[in-house]
C-alpha cells in the first residue's frame, strides 16, 4: 500500500537582491512513507537549499508542500515549529549539539519539549535510541566532549526521539573520516530496513547508491531520478 | 513539579557560564544594595534635622501679627463726612498695638476639643535681660503651663538639670537654657535678676536648665510660669500672646493651620511656612539620593543588557539548533528573557540583604559626639516600602534589560546561522 508522507508542487525559490537568484526551479516530488531517497547534484546546486525549504525551517517560497498529510505551506512560525518537532527530524552537517548539555539532554530536549511522555519514558527511549547508535556508554558525557563520529551518532539519535514522519539529513557524512562515514551509512541503511522514511543530501554516490531513489539536480531543477519509489 | 523545558535550557545556561553571570548579578546587587543604603541614611539624615529643628517649633503656632491700620487718621475721622476732600497722610508711624490674643481662653478650650488636636501650650513671650552679678544677657523669656510646654516639645527628655514639674513647686522659678546658664554661671537655686526693657525687674529661682540641641534656643531662652511673665509685663492673668500647637499628625498642619486661622481670626502658622528650609533640605536630600540610585540601578541594568546580548550572539548556533527542533520564537525569548530575570531577582534579593546590613552597620556606628547633639549613632531608617520599591525597580530593569536582546534572539532566522 503506498502511503506519500511528503508531496511538493511546483517550488520555486529566489534569493532577493540587486540580481535576483532564482535558485529552485519548479520542484516537484513527492516521497513514500518507508523510501529512502538521497539528493545529489553538484555543489551550489540548490540541494541545501531545497531540504531547507521541506523542513519547513525556510518559508520564503512559491509552490506548496505537504508533509504527511499537513499542508504546511503558510501555517505560522508557531505552528510551524509545533509540526517540525512532531514530524520532522533534522541531521546537519556539522553536529550541532547544545555544548551545555549531556549527550542524553541532547537527546531528550525535542521530546520534552513534544511534552507527551514522562521524563522517565524519555529518558528510556533516549537510552534506547543510543544503544542503537552503539554508543549508550557515552550517555552522561558532556557533547562538546566528543569525537565527531560519536556527535553525528548522537544528533541522530536526536533527530529520531520523536519517532518522526520523515528524517532529513543534509551531508551527514560531510565532516567524518572514512571509517566513521561508513558507521553513519551503516546506520542509515539500518534505520531505512527498519521503516524510517530517510531524506538525504549527499556528495557520496557509494552512499546514494546504497538508497531506494536518487533524485539528481542541476541548477535548481530535478534533472533525473534513479530508482523505483518503492511501492 | 519538573521544570518546562524552556526553564531547564535556561537555567543549564545560566549555570554553564556561572561567571559571567555573577558578573551581571553583581551589577545589580550593588546597585539596589546602594540604594538601599543610600535611601535608608538619608530618611534617616531627613528624620533627624527635621526632629532637631522642630523641637522647638510647634506643629502649628496662634498669634497676633501685628497689623498696622494706616487708613485711618485722626484728620480723616475728622472730615470723614465729606466726600469732596481727599485725605493724604504721608509717612505716618504705626499706632501702639496690642499683641495679645484678645478671647484665649475660649480659643484654648475650643481647641482641644479639636480631634486632630494633641497638645495647646498658650504662651505669653518678652524680651529681657538676664542679670547674674555683673553680667548682662539678653534673651527671651517665656511665660507658659508648663505641664503643657513639656509635652509640647517633650521638655522632659531635654532637662539637663532639675524636672519641669519644679517650676510649678517653686515660687518664682525659673527653667534656664543650659548655654545661657553656662554664660551667666548660674546652677540650681541660684537667683536671677530680669529686666523687660520698659524697666520692670524681678527676681527668679533657677530650678533646673534645659537643652534643645539649637545654640539660638539653648542660649537665650529661659522658661516661667505664665503668671510670671504677666506679672513682669503688669498684664492681666488673661494676657497671652501666643497659642502653640502639637497635631496627632504633624502632615496635617498645614491644611489645619488656615482652618484654625479663619475659625478664630488670628494668625495661624504652621511649621512647614515657618521654617522652609527643613522641606528645601529633605527634598534636596531626597532628590540628590534618588538621582544616584536610580543611575546605579539604570547602570545595572545596562550591565546586563550588554552581556545577554554578547551571550545571544555566541549562542546564535544553539538557537538555530533549538529552532530545527521544533521550539518557536516565543520559547527562545523565555529561555532568554527568565536568564535575565533570574540574575535580576537573584541580584535584587542579596542587594537588599547587603544594603540591609549596610544600613544596619550603620546604625551601629557611634556619632560623633558634641554637647548638642542627642544622637548615639549614625540615623538610619528601615522601612519596608524602600526595600520593595529596590526590589521593584531592580527586577524591572533587568527585565527592560532582557527584553530587546530576547526578542533579537527570538527572530533569529535558523537557515541563515544553519548554513555557516
Ligand atoms: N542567502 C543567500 N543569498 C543568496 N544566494 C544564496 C543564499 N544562500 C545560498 N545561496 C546560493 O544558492 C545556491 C544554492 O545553495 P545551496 O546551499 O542550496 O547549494 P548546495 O547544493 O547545498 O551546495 P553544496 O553542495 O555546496 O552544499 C548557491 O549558489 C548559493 O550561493
Ligand atoms: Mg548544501
Amino acid at each position: 500500500m503506498k502511503e506519500t508522507i511528503l508531496e511538493v508542487a511546483h517550488l520555486n525559490k529566489s534569493f532577493p537582491g540587486p540580481e535576483p537568484f532564482h535558485v529552485l526551479k519548479d520542484i516537484s516530488l513527492s516521497v513514500q512513507k518507508g523510501e529512502f531517497i538521497t539528493i545529489i547534484g553538484k555543489s551550489g546546486c540548490g540541494k541545501s537549499t531545497l531540504l531547507y525549504l521541506l523542513s519547513t525551517l525556510d518559508t520564503a517560497y512559491e509552490g506548496t508542500i505537504t508533509i504527511n498529510g499537513t499542508r504546511v505551506t503558510g501555517l505560522k512560525e508557531h505552528d510551524l515549529a509545533k509540526f517540525r518537532n512532531e514530524h520532522i527530524g533534522f541531521v546537519f552537517q556539522f553536529h550541532f549539539l547544545l555544548p551545555e548539555f549531556t549527550v542524553l539532554q541532547n537527546i531528550m530536549i525535542p521530546a520534552m519539549k513534544l511534552g507527551q511522555l514522562s521524563r522517565e519514558a524519555i529518558e528510556y527511549n533516549a537510552m534506547e535510541k543510543l544503544t542503537q547508535m552503539g554508543i549508550r556508554d557515552i550517555a552522561l558525557k558532556p557533547s562538546g566532549k566528543l569525537s565527531g563520529g560519536q556527535q553525528q551518532r548522537v544528533a541522530i539519535a536526536r533527530a529520531l526521539i520523536n519517532n518522526p514522519g520523515i528524517i532529513m539529513a543534509d551531508e551527514p557524512t560531510g565532516n567524518l573520516d572514512s571509517a566513521n562515514t561508513q558507521v553513519i551509512f551503516n546506520i542509515f541503511q539500518e534505520l531505512s530496513r527498519q521503516g524510517n522514511t530517510i531524506l538525504a543530501v549527499t556528495h557520496d554516490r557509494d552512499f546514494a547508491g546504497r538508497s531506494d531513489r536518487i533524485i539528481e539536480m542541476m541548477d535548481g531543477r530535478i534533472t533525473n531520478t534513479h530508482g523505483v519509489p518503492v511501492t | 513539579m519538573k521544570p518546562s523545558v524552556n526553564m531547564l535550557i535556561a537555567g543549564t545556561q545560566l549555570w554553564a557560564r556561572k561567571r559571567q553571570s555573577f558578573i551581571a548579578m553583581l551589577g545589580v546587587l550593588f546597585g539596589i544594595a546602594m540604594f538601599i543604603f543610600m535611601i535608608s541614611f538619608m530618611k534617616g539624615v531627613n528624620n533627624y534635622i527635621q526632629d532637631t529643628m522642630l523641637a522647638s517649633i510647634p506643629d502649628i503656632h496662634i498669634y497676633n501679627d501685628i497689623r498696622t491700620d494706616y487708613a485711618s487718621s485722626v484728620t480723616g475721622d475728622w472730615l470723614r463726612n465729606d466726600p469732596a476732600k481727599m485725605i493724604v497722610v504721608h509717612h505716618p508711624r504705626p499706632e501702639k498695638v496690642r499683641l495679645n490674643l484678645k478671647n484665649a481662653d475660649a480659643i484654648i478650650s475650643d481647641l482641644r476639643q479639636q480631634s486632630e488636636v494633641n497638645v495647646v501650650s498658650p504662651l505669653l513671650s518678652t524680651q529681657v535681660f538676664f542679670n547674674y552679678g555683673s553680667v548682662q544677657l539678653n534673651g527671651i523669656l517665656d511665660g507658659v503651663n508648663i505641664i503643657e510646654e513639656a509635652r509640647l516639645f517633650g521638655l522632659h527628655d531635654r532637662m539637663m538639670t532639675g524636672r519641669p514639674e519644679d517650676l510649678l513647686t517653686t515660687d518664682k522659678g525659673i527653667l534656664l537654657g543650659q548655654g545661657l546658664a553656662d554664660k551667666l554661671n548660674v546652677r540650681r537655686g541660684d537667683l536671677v535678676t530680669l529686666a523687660t526693657p520698659e524697666g520692670t525687674s524681678m527676681r527668679f529661682r533657677v530650678v533646673g536648665t534645659f537643652a534643645f540641641g539649637l545654640s539660638t534656643v539653648d542660649n537665650t531662652k529661659a522658661y516661667v510660669s505664665l503668671s510670671g511673665v504677666q506679672q513682669l509685663l503688669a498684664k492681666n492673668h488673661d494676657y497671652i500672646t501666643d497659642i502653640r500647637i502639637k497635631l496627632r499628625n504633624i502632615n496635617n498642619a498645614k491644611g489645619l493651620a488656615i482652618f484654625f486661622g479663619k475659625r478664630y481670626g488670628y494668625k495661624a502658622e504652621d511649621w512647614e511656612s515657618t521654617n522652609p528650609s527643613i522641606k528645601t533640605g529633605n527634598l534636596i536630600r531626597d532628590t540628590l539620593t534618588w538621582v544616584v540610585s536610580l543611575t546605579l540601578l539604570t547602570v545595572a541594568g545596562f550591565g546586563i543588557y550588554n552581556i545577554m546580548n554578547m551571550v545571544i550572539a555566541s549562542k546564535m548556533k544553539d538557537i538555530a539548533i533549538l529552532k530545527a527542533q521544533g521550539f518557536d520564537g516565543r520559547d527562545i525569548r523565555t529561555i532568554f528573557l527568565s536568564q535575565s530575570l533570574v540574575i535580576g531577582v537573584l541580584g535584587a534579593g542579596l542587594g537588599l540583604l547587603l544594603g540591609f546590613l549596610l544600613s544596619y552597620g550603620l546604625s551601629k556606628v557611634p556619632f560623633p559626639q558634641t554637647e548638642f547633639t542627642f544622637m548615639k549613632f549614625f540615623p538610619v531608617v528601615f522601612e519596608s516600602r524602600y526595600y520593595f520599591f529596590g526590589a521593584g525597580f531592580g527586577i524591572l530593569t533587568t527585565f527592560l534589560a532582557g527584553v530587546l536582546p530576547a526578542r533579537k534572539a527570538a527572530r533569529v532566522d535558523p537557515v541563515t546561522i544553519l548554513r555557516g
